[in-house]
């Protein structure tokens, strides 16, 4: 099972590494990887039918409570056969479609991650491994939707895709953990163990704000939904997979898993149903205005999650069952027309539904696929699409009496338009005649069976499940809706349910449908009427936040990291008065108390007139040989105050360390020119106020610290110790080379390391030239 | 003579932040030079100077017998005066070179600003 | 700078300082000193007489050139820590001898130490100023 699972992540390391071989003809092979997993897992199906919850776990961060716990359920097991079975299609299908495109074997490498981490997402019953593959598929659906990196508008749509669904994946973390707090498991067995733990606690409002934040960003649900026709930027074999079977569903997936441990609350049950309903309506609205066949797939496929997500929260029996059911029905047909829609583009140049027409002539079997997908799409009997459509409305009719009479007009219309979507996609590009643009024939001449078997065969299976949906029924679905809704559902789906509501209402939804498709044609919207929606618009807020914020980093990056070194030093002068000059006044209170000080002696004062003046010297003046030699006499009266005050090694390490430096100074200065620069007045002011403030604030400090009693235990210690463990009498010596010995190793270390960087920096040659 | 070195700490505290605020690299040096030993005499003072006896044991005691001066700042700004050598040494040369490659002292000069992002 | 007061007084002061530094630092333990300043002292005498000299003379009297020096030197106070391991015990735990030595005292593992540290500073002292020198003539 772990293979399985990680095969993904295998097979991508792999491709990194021997891309080269997969490049060319030999790609279709990659076909096999997610058949393999597909054909292991069909030997769990009796397990999962008999109702068995199938368990594995590998250690991996038992301390952090991370392992690599799996569980195969009816729920893991609809979404596993989505992901390996329309996976293995779509990697057919882009062998072909992607034909002699240079990173062909990087294409894989990044759908094969999503392949593992879809896998793993679905399959994990650990909350933080979910969170590693949710990240996990956010990324590789960034890859792939900037697949073609030369295109700027790939490039954007991705980082919009992965802000959306990055930012979601967090709120989803902090939802885990909140849980994982409240339940003290991070298993979602274990909380499965306990389903109604969680909506005592007085987390849940927050667990379930976060839960959906995250869940709604991944599957594109209002006001998160505008990423989505944006990763249509993405080859259309991606935007199949990814972006309309399998990935925006994960959210999907998560609500699901979570119905039973939160559902089932009327604050899950509100919002779920408002944000899906509106999410379906609108997304459905919308795609009716679309000319590009890939926008009007993009908006019909947020009007099915949107449709999921409603189900989701109307939570009961038939809802659940329906979702579980619309799930494999969308997959099936939208995947399909995805597909379609890519060989269009592929062949006719284009996806503009104005100026496609009469493709059946070219290609007779892709139109069949289409048929199929749209008729399915639709609804029409004797197909899955009809069959899910009944539960839908089988659901929204056995609701409460209020919920009835809204809900399912709302289906109604969402349905009537998705149909429109389906028609436009799935018949319209193949139905009446050639246009002139057209009248050159197809780019590509001989059709790669590749591209037109795998729609062919999503669109015999919705046929084939519409005609026996005991099939999908016993294997898929019934296990499916069982997991979602926690105990077991027996709902079998049926081809006939008798002349009642739900015929009419579907009837009801295909001529309405069709009418629609036969009379309107989506007209050019005028650009000016939609401007002012367009502003408020979450997309372009989104953007213009993303706009503003880069700008405030520039201008604020511009402002203190400006590469002045001397701003810098300002900047930090200037926050560290602030800060101790606060700490220190309002916590401290001065006083000053001179017992302990001694007298000021006459040689004393002497000593510190002559560093004082030495100092200003050094400040002032425009010689630096008078700068050098003044800071030199600085140095000996320090040494001479060492000398005063008990600490003979400083003073003779102060003298010859002197010595050196002026030496080093002269050496190197005497061949430098004069300083020329001089600042401003403003300019001197400013710093010497600083500068002054700062010294001040030092010396008001070290007055207040001296006054403070200070903790001499230490010094005591090595007093004491000095000679009678370490037979030395010198106890500032004692300490460099005995007590701290390490310490001083290190520092001969450093004084080496210094002396390497003179002898490399002068031994270098760079050239003048080469400063640029 | 506490106050005078409380002064003085001060004093070289100013001087050096007034230095490294100068365009010029050599008053940049100079400045850090005059910070680090602001820095020394603020720490030595910490230790309770004028107490009178260098940290050495007598000649015929294997423990102190009289007040000795703090050994462990004493310690801490030997090897700061050490370090700082290391340090001040690099700095010329990085100086130097830089100025071999420029033609100038001002630091300004170093600047690529303007880098759109 | 070839002046004839400062050659002679070098030939005098050169050995002097140096004896001088040898002083301190085996001084170190009982009296102020130490390996840092001897070392800084040595270094100062090889400086004054490559100031009289020129550098090759003083090159050529080290005969090593003094970055040689720094590993010698950080492996004799590497050395010195590590021995007492010989004895079971841990790094640096100071060993001496039972008898005292005259002007040294007890020799102990901490001499050599010292010794370490004063052989890494000449090195490194000379190195720059070496460098440095060698970079102006050019």
């Amino acid at each position: 099972m772990i293979l399985a699972v990680l095969s993904g992540f295998l097979a991508a390391l792999i491709l990194a590494f021997s891309g080269k071989l997969f490049r060319g003809r030999l790609s279709v092979l990659l076909g096999l990887l997610p058949l393999s997993i597909f054909n292991y897992f069909l030997y769990f199906f009796p397990d999962i039918s008999a109702g068995k919850v199938i368990t594995f776990s590998y250690r991996w961060i038992p301390s952090l409570g991370i392992n690599l716990d799996f569980r195969l359920d009816g729920l893991s097991m609809l979404f596993v056969m989505l992901i390996t079975g329309i996976g293995a299609l779509i990697y057919f299908y882009a062998a072909s479609y992607l034909e002699g495109h240079k990173f062909l074997d990087r294409f894989y490498a990044y759908l094969s991650l999503f392949m593992g981490s879809m896998l793993g997402l679905v399959l994990a019953d650990n909350t933080l491994l979910i969170f590693i593959f949710w990240e996990l598929t956010s990324i590789s659906s960034f890859f792939l939707i900037g697949f073609n990196n030369d295109n700027a508008e790939s490039r954007k749509s991705a980082l919009m895709a992965l802000a959306i669904t990055g930012c979601g994946g967090f709120f989803l973390l902090a939802s885990f953990v909140l849980m994982g707090i409240a339940t003290q498991t991070y298993s979602i067995g274990q909380m499965l163990a306990a389903p109604g733990f969680l909506k005592e606690q007085p987390a849940y409002e927050l667990v379930l704000f976060f839960l959906f934040v995250g869940s709604f960003s991944k599957s594109a649900q209002f006001p998160f939904h505008f990423w989505l026709p944006g990763a249509m930027k993405a080859p259309t074999p991606v935007s199949a997979y990814l972006h309309s079977a399998t990935m925006v569903k994960a959210g999907i997936y998560l609500l699901a898993r979570f119905s039973p441990l939160l559902g089932d609350h009327l604050l899950w049950t509100n919002t779920l149903m408002i944000t899906g309903g509106f999410t379906m309506l609108y997304a459905a609205a919308h795609s009716v205005f679309k000319k590009d066949l890939k926008s009007i797939l993009a908006y019909s496929t947020i009007s099915a999650l949107g449709m999921l997500v409603f189900l989701i929260g109307i939570g009961t029996r038939y809802a659940i069952v329906a979702a579980a059911a619309f799930i494999l029905v969308h997959a099936l047909y939208k995947a399909g027309l995805f597909l379609i829609t890519g060989i269009i583009d592929h062949e006719a140049g284009t996806r503009n539904i104005d100026k496609l027409g009469g493709l059946r002539k070219w290609f007779p079997l892709v139109a069949l696929a289409g048929l199929l997908a749209a008729l399915s799409s639709a609804g029409v009997p004797l197909t899955f699409g009809f069959i899910g459509k009944d539960l839908i409305y089988e659901a929204t009719l056995h609701t409460q009496d209020f919920f009835r009479y809204t809900l399912t007009p709302l289906a109604l219309i969402t349905n009537i338009l998705l149909l429109y979507a389906g028609f436009s996609t799935g018949i319209r590009p193949f139905a009446g005649s050639i246009p002139e643009n057209l009248s050159k024939g197809p780019l590509h001449p001989s059709l790669s069976p590749l591209l037109w078997i795998p729609p062919l065969i999503l669109g015999g299976l919705s046929i084939f499940f519409g005609l026996l949906p005991y099939v999908p029924d016993q294997l898929l679905v019934s296990h499916a809706a069982s997991s979602i809704y926690g105990s077991y559902i027996f709902l079998p789906l049926k081809i006939w349910h008798g002349f009642n509501l739900t015929l009419l209402l579907s009837a009801v939804t295909i001529v309405a449908g069709a009418a629609l498709y036969f009379l309107y044609r989506p007209a050019t919207a005028s650009a000016a009427t939609q401007y002012w929606l367009q502003w408020f618009s979450p997309q372009h807020l989104t953007e213009w936040t993303g706009e503003k914020t880069r700008l405030f980093a520039y201008h604020y990056t511009k402002m203190l990291q400006n590469g002045y070194l001397r701003s810098y030093i300002l900047t930090i002068t200037v926050f560290l008065i602030g800060l101790i000059g606060y700490r220190f006044f309002s916590t401290v209170d001065l006083r000053v108390n001179t017992s302990g000080f001694t007298e000021i002696r006459f040689f004393e004062f002497v000593v510190f007139a002559i560093t004082v003046i030495a100092t200003i010297t050094t400040v002032f003046t425009n010689s630096r040989l008078t700068a050098i030699v003044s800071m030199s006499i600085i140095g000996l009266s320090i040494c001479l105050i060492y000398v005063y005050y008990g600490a003979p090694d400083l003073a003779m390490t102060q003298f010859t360390i002197d010595t050196l430096t002026v030496v080093l100074f002269v050496l190197v200065l005497y061949r430098l020119p004069q300083y020329l620069i001089n600042s401003n007045r403003k300019m001197k002011l400013r710093d010497g106020l600083v500068a002054f403030s700062f010294g001040t604030l030092i010396s008001l400090i070290t007055l207040q610290a001296l006054i403070s009693p200070a903790n001499k235990e230490i010094s005591r210690f090595y007093a004491d110790n000095a000679y009678l463990l370490a037979k030395g009498k010198n106890v500032v010596n004692v300490i460099l080379v005995d007590f701290r010995g390490a310490d001083t190793m290190v520092e001969t270390m450093v004084l080496t390391i210094a002396a390497l960087g003179v002898y490399s920096l002068l031994k270098l040659n760079v050239k003048p030239t080469d400063k640029d | 003579m506490e106050y005078l070195l409380i002064f003085l700490i001060g004093l070289l505290y100013s001087s050096g932040i007034y230095l490294m605020l100068r365009k010029s690299m050599v008053k940049l040096l100079l400045g850090l030079i005059l910070l680090g030993n602001g820095a020394n005499i603020l720490i030595f003072l910490m230790g309770d100077i004028a107490k009178g006896q260098p940290p050495i044991i007598p000649r015929d005691a294997s423990i102190f017998t009289q007040m000795y001066a703090d050994p462990v700042p004493q310690s801490l700004i030997l090897t700061a005066i050490v370090i700082s050598f290391g340090l001040q040494s690099f700095a010329i040369i990085l100086l130097k070179r830089v100025y071999q490659m420029t033609k100038s002292d001002n630091l300004d000069t170093l600047n690529t600003h303007e880098i759109d992002i | 700078m070839q002046s004839t007061i400062l050659k002679t007084a070098t030939n005098y002061l050169l050995p002097l300082l140096l004896l001088f530094s040898v002083f301190i630092l085996l001084r170190g333990h009982y009296e102020s000193g130490g390996g840092f300043v001897g070392g800084l002292v040595a270094s100062i005498a090889f400086v004054l007489h490559s100031f009289a000299y020129g550098l090759e003379r003083t090159q050529k009297l080290l005969k090593y050139p003094p970055k040689s020096f720094i590993p010698v030197g950080l492996l004799l106070s590497f050395m010195s820590g590590v021995l007492p391991m010989f004895g079971g015990k841990a790094y640096m735990t100071g060993v001496w001898s039972s008898e005292p030595l005259p002007v040294i005292g007890l020799v102990g593992s901490a001499l050599f130490f010292d010794i370490g540290v004063f052989i890494v500073v000449i090195g490194v002292t000379l190195t720059i100023l070496f460098t440095i020198s060698e970079s102006i003539d050019q």
